[in-house]
Order: C-alpha cells, then sequence, then structure tokens
C-alpha cells in the first residue's frame, strides 16, 4: 500500500513533465527504451508516410492542372501557345504555374518565408518607432495619442492576436459559465429557470453569434473610433464556447457525493462554507472537463469570427490569402492550417495537465 | 462477578430519566411506494444510557442503517420522537457524531484539513493554534502522526476510516453514532481499527450506537448488543447484556466463559 502511494505522488508531480519523465525513466529500464523508441519510430515512420503521400498527391494535383492548362492552350490558341504554356510550366516561372495543393516543400519554404517576413516587419516597425519618438513625445506632452505603427502584421503578429483572442474570450466564457453553472447546479429551481434558455442558445451556430454581437457591439461603440474588431471577436468566441463549462459545471455541482454533504450536515456548515469547501472542490474536476472543451471549441471557432469580424488573426489571413490567389497563397493558407492544429493542439495539452492536477482520486469505496 | 457500573432497567421497564442519553419513543418510519406506503420500522422504542456502548445488530434491510441515520437528523422522522437529553431533535448536528460506512472524507483535503473541517465549526472561538493541537491530538490517538498533510486520496481504505474515527471524535459529540464503520475493511484491518476505537472511546466515553454484522465485534465492544427483528415494521426484538468489565482486551473477552453463551445468544436469534 506503501508503495501505492509513493506511486500516486509521483504521478501527480510528473505530470506536467511527462516527456521528460519517460525519458529520465526509459534510462533506468532497458525495456521501457526500447518500448519508447518502438513508439517514437512508429510515430516517425507515420509522419514520412504522411509526407509521402501528401508529396505525391500534390504532384498528381500539380501534373492534372498542367496538362489542363497545356490542353486548353492547344485547343484554344494552338499548337504553339501550348509548347510555350509547356515551357512556360515547367521552367518553374510564378506566373504560370498551376495552382493547386502545394507540396510539403512549397509549404516549407513558405514557412521559412513568412518567419523571415517577420524579421523585416519587425526592422521596418524599430525604424519607423525611432523615427516617431520624437513626434510622439510631443504628442503625449499636449495630451494627444501617439501616432503607432499600421503596417501590415507579420505572421507571427497575427498568430499572437489570434491567440490573445482566444484567450480573452475563454476568460470571458469561464466569468461567465462557471458562476451561472454553480448557481444553476445548487438551485433545482433555477435550473429550470435558465434551462431553456441554454438548451436554445447551446446549439446556435458561431456566425449568428458574431452577428449577435455585431449589432451590439457596433451601437455601443457609437462615437468611438477605435477598432472594435478585436471586441466583437473575443465576445462572440467566449459567447460560443462558454456552453461546455456551463453544463459540466452544472452538472459537477448537482451531482457532489452523497456522502460529502451528509458530512456538510453532520458538521452543520454554513451555506458558503458547504459550497465553498465541499462542492465546489467535489466539482472542480467536472467543471475542468468543460474549460478544456470550451477552449478548444474557442479556438475552433476562432478562425472562422475572426474571418467574419475582419480581426487581424489566422482566420482572417487565411481568408486573404485565399481571395489573394497569388503563387504562394495556397501554401500559406497550408502553414497556418498546421499552425492553428500545432496551437489548437497545445492549448489542450495545457488545459489536460491543468485537469489532471486538480482531479482526485474518486474511488469511493475502496 | 458482574463489575459493570451500568444501571438496569427499573421495574417499569424505563431508566432513570437523569441517565438517558438517547431516547427512542414509538419510532416509526414509513416509505411511500407506488403500491403503497412501506413500513420500515414501527413501534420501536430503546433508551441508551449515557456513557453506554449500544450494538446495533440485524439482518440486511432490516431497517438498522435507517434508524441509525434517522438519530443523526439525515432522515426524516416519520412517527414517534427522538430525544437526546431530552431534547427533541430537529435535523442533523454536531451533537450527534457519525462514522459513516465509507470513510466519507474529502479527498481533494490532507487528513489534518479534514478533521479541522468539523473542529471549526465546533469551537468557532478556539486560535487556529487550538484548532490545530485538537485535530492532531485525535489524528495521534488513531495512529496518523505521519499522515496529518497527506490527501485523503493518498490514505489506504483503512486509513481513510481512521481519519473518519478521528473527525467523530474530535469534534465532541454527545452521541456517536457508527453505521458499519468496518463493514468495508478485511478482518485484520478490522481488528486493529475496533482496538483503536476501544482505545478512545474508553478516554471518552462518548455514548456510541454502532451498527455492526460482526456478532463477535457486537460483543468485543459493546455493554448491550440491541437486536432488531427483520423488516417490514422492524423493532427492537431483544437485548442482550455484556457483563465483561472494562478496559476489554480481545484475549480476555474471547477467554470469558460468558462469551460463548453470548455468542449462541446471539446467533440463535439472528438464525431464527
Amino acid at each position: 500500500m506503501a508503495q501505492n502511494i509513493v506511486l500516486k505522488e509521483n504521478k501527480k508531480k510528473l505530470i506536467l513533465f511527462k516527456p521528460i519523465e519517460i525519458i529520465f525513466k526509459s534510462k533506468l529500464s532497458k525495456n521501457k527504451l526500447l518500448l519508447s523508441f518502438k513508439k517514437t519510430g512508429v510515430t516517425l515512420v507515420s509522419i514520412l508516410l504522411f509526407l509521402m503521400l501528401w508529396h505525391f498527391g500534390s504532384q498528381a494535383l500539380y501534373n492534372k492542372e498542367a496538362s489542363y492548362k497545356i490542353n486548353k492552350a492547344l485547343t484554344e490558341q494552338g499548337k504553339v501557345a501550348a509548347d510555350a504554356e509547356r515551357a512556360c510550366i515547367y521552367s518553374g516561372k510564378n506566373s504560370c504555374q498551376p495552382n493547386t495543393l502545394p507540396s510539403p516543400l512549397q509549404v516549407w519554404t513558405s514557412l521559412q518565408l513568412l518567419i523571415a517576413d517577420h524579421y523585416v516587419i519587425k526592422a521596418d516597425k524599430k525604424v519607423f518607432e525611432e523615427q516617431m519618438f520624437a513626434t510622439n513625445k510631443a504628442l503625449i506632452a499636449k495630451g494627444k495619442n501617439k501616432i503607432t505603427y499600421t503596417g501590415r502584421p507579420s505572421f507571427i503578429d497575427i498568430v499572437l492576436t489570434s491567440i490573445k483572442t482566444v484567450f480573452a474570450g475563454f476568460l470571458l466564457a469561464l466569468l461567465i459559465a462557471v458562476p451561472i453553472g454553480i448557481i444553476i447546479g445548487l438551485s433545482p429551481f433555477l435550473k429550470s429557470a435558465f434551462n431553456w434558455f441554454i438548451q436554445i442558445f447551446k446549439p446556435v451556430s458561431p456566425v449568428v453569434w458574431y452577428l449577435l454581437v455585431f449589432m451590439i457591439v457596433k451601437t455601443l461603440y457609437i462615437g468611438n473610433n477605435s477598432d472594435n474588431a478585436f471586441v466583437i471577436s473575443f465576445i462572440s468566441v467566449g459567447l460560443c464556447a462558454m456552453w461546455a463549462t456551463l453544463v459540466n459545471t452544472a452538472m459537477g455541482v448537482a451531482s457532489v457525493d452523497k456522502d460529502y454533504i451528509n458530512v456538510a450536515k453532520v458538521l452543520k456548515l454554513g451555506t458558503f462554507q458547504k459550497v465553498f469547501k465541499i462542492i465546489i472542490p467535489s466539482s472542480l474536476p467536472l467543471i475542468f472537463t468543460g474549460l478544456r472543451i470550451t477552449l478548444s471549441v474557442a479556438w475552433m471557432v476562432l478562425i472562422a469570427i475572426e474571418l467574419l469580424a475582419q480581426s487581424p488573426g489566422l482566420g482572417l489571413f487565411v481568408w486573404e490569402e485565399f481571395q489573394n490567389g497569388a503563387n504562394d497563397s495556397n501554401s500559406k493558407i497550408i502553414v497556418a492550417m498546421f499552425v492553428i492544429g500545432i496551437i489548437g493542439f497545445l492549448l489542450d495539452r495545457f488545459m489536460l495537465s491543468i485537469q489532471q492536477m486538480v482531479s482526485f482520486n474518486k474511488n469511493e469505496g475502496i | 462477578m458482574n463489575t459493570n457500573t451500568i444501571i438496569r432497567e427499573t421495574e417499569n421497564g424505563l431508566f432513570p430519566a437523569s441517565k438517558v442519553m438517547l431516547d427512542l419513543k414509538d419510532l416509526k418510519k414509513i416509505y411511500p411506494t407506488p403500491k403503497g406506503d412501506y413500513v420500515v420500522l414501527e413501534n420501536l422504542n430503546l433508551q441508551i444510557m449515557k456513557e453506554e456502548f449500544v450494538t446495533i445488530i440485524g439482518h440486511s434491510g432490516c431497517g438498522k442503517t435507517t434508524m441509525l441515520s434517522m438519530i443523526a437528523g439525515l432522515n426524516e422522522i416519520s412517527g414517534g420522537n427522538i430525544a437526546v437529553l431530552g431534547k427533541y431533535i430537529k435535523g442533523p448536528g454536531p451533537d450527534r457524531g457519525v462514522i459513516f460506512q465509507s470513510p466519507s472524507l474529502m479527498p481533494w483535503m490532507t487528513s489534518l484539513q479534514n478533521v479541522l473541517l468539523g473542529v471549526k465549526q465546533v469551537f468557532p472561538h478556539a486560535t487556529k493554534a487550538q484548532r490545530n493541537d485538537i485535530a492532531k491530538y485525535y489524528l495521534q490517538k488513531v495512529g496518523l502522526e505521519d499522515a496529518f498533510y497527506k490527501k485523503a486520496s493518498e490514505l489506504s481504505q483503512g486509513m481513510q476510516q481512521r481519519v473518519g474515527i478521528a473527525r467523530a471524535f474530535a469534534i465532541k459529540p454527545k452521541v456517536l453514532l457508527l453505521d458499519e464503520p468496518f463493514g468495508m475493511l478485511d478482518s485484520l484491518t478490522r481488528g486493529e481499527l475496533q482496538d483503536i476505537l476501544i482505545e478512545i472511546w474508553n478516554k471518552e466515553k462518548i455514548t456510541a450506537v454502532m451498527i455492526t454484522h460482526d456478532v463477535d465485534e457486537a460483543i468485543f465492544l459493546a455493554d448491550r448488543v440491541v437486536m432488531m427483528t427483520s423488516g417490514p415494521k422492524a423493532k427492537i426484538g431483544d437485548i442482550l447484556n455484556i457483563d465483561f468489565k472494562r478496559p476489554r482486551t480481545r484475549k480476555s473477552v474471547l477467554e470469558h466463559i460468558d462469551y460463548y453463551t453470548y455468542r449462541k445468544h446471539l446467533i440463535d436469534f439472528l438464525e431464527h
């Protein structure tokens, strides 16, 4: 039994450092080392297979598009034009490249370009700020707003805007859903008062939430010239994503173990103590399950909402690149797709480790 | 032979009022069902003395736990009444401490915090240090001096129930209600915990009512063993006085001439 306890403790401490734990532990045992090698091996092989499939798939699509272009030139303009088209395509000139799914290599190049572009813009910004330093100082002294850099944002800025928006939305969802969830969970009376509201608004699409928030915020911002895209998008994200937390919190609070409630009754704990010492701690695991879902939903709807709200995040970036139709637009979209996926994954891991930290061993019997 | 100071019934079958801690009078419990009322307990009369340890034995489903949770105030009374020191009870309260069948500790709290939860409630004017001392004293008594700061979820079942015992004694209740507290433990741990329980009880002498399925446990711990008839409409079937002197050891009880007479009496009742 003592050993068990020690193991449990280790588990709790190391949950955040799982990968490190695996590396360290595998040093101790040959079998584990072999197993982790096998696991990493399988992952690497599957990544390789995925890249190959992608590469050959995009090549096939490229060829299809190219032969269509050449054929079109042949039927419409004759053999000379077709040969010129073929020569142009295979010379790799930007002007006549088929526009289709980019290959992994193209996407990789785009990523590097985007990062390089970030440093260019950063340098640009620095120069601008240096030039404006004296002017801004004078403006601030006069009590006016300083002049800020308004050039296009770099890809990193865009990603940061998205992350900022999603966290603002998540925070809003948390502040609304957790208290309301607790209140609803505590009182069956209020639950029936709120239930219709939850059932009706839970399934509403992100786009409609955006429109609703837009109607309200637009009116509230009358006479205020500042940019409201950020406000609209984070409120919409919060409202879309809060339902999982609301429902989970209410459920967690309503289903506290009866034994705990009996203990509270026997000890005659006051309402405040009962709620904060027993009910909320015992429903924390479920609340965090809800919050985890909320964060992943928030990240998912963010892209659509940024697009609608014209908020300079990943959603708008993807849409603008699509509209742009430049030679490397498609590969930039795929870069954004991977960035969205990876950030979503990291956010989920982050919430999962918090969730595991707050959850306690819930085996009542033994 | 009988060196106990327990007071026996007077001629009218009742104890002198000044000696009574817990008084159940014509207690009745009805559960309404779609097929009509189900009467669990009826005409249940029982008096429990101050500083007395009573064990209650009976078949599963006879209403023992119902009766205990009614005394605790966790279950409503359908008829009759329950009085503690002559005062009718209204709902649960810390004057009646309960040790539940499952330890019912808050798994996110340490064992010390679990005990303190009750101590804070009962001694609101004590300083933090005083409360800590009380909680630690009882945790030491149950042999958990090394586990003050362990989370309840990290303790074994037996250790959790030790915290349950400490928590119940630490609030210094008038009556201690034990609902098969050792029912889920293996027999070795059960023996250990019986010893711990009786050791603390010998010091504190808190009136105790304990439900058990274990005949030996019932005899070892009790001044009186109350036998309940099988339900529905369960009531007190028989009461057996256990005249072993205290403090008792397991060995002295097992070697006592009367032990097997008591045991046979209880088993005869249960198999009847």
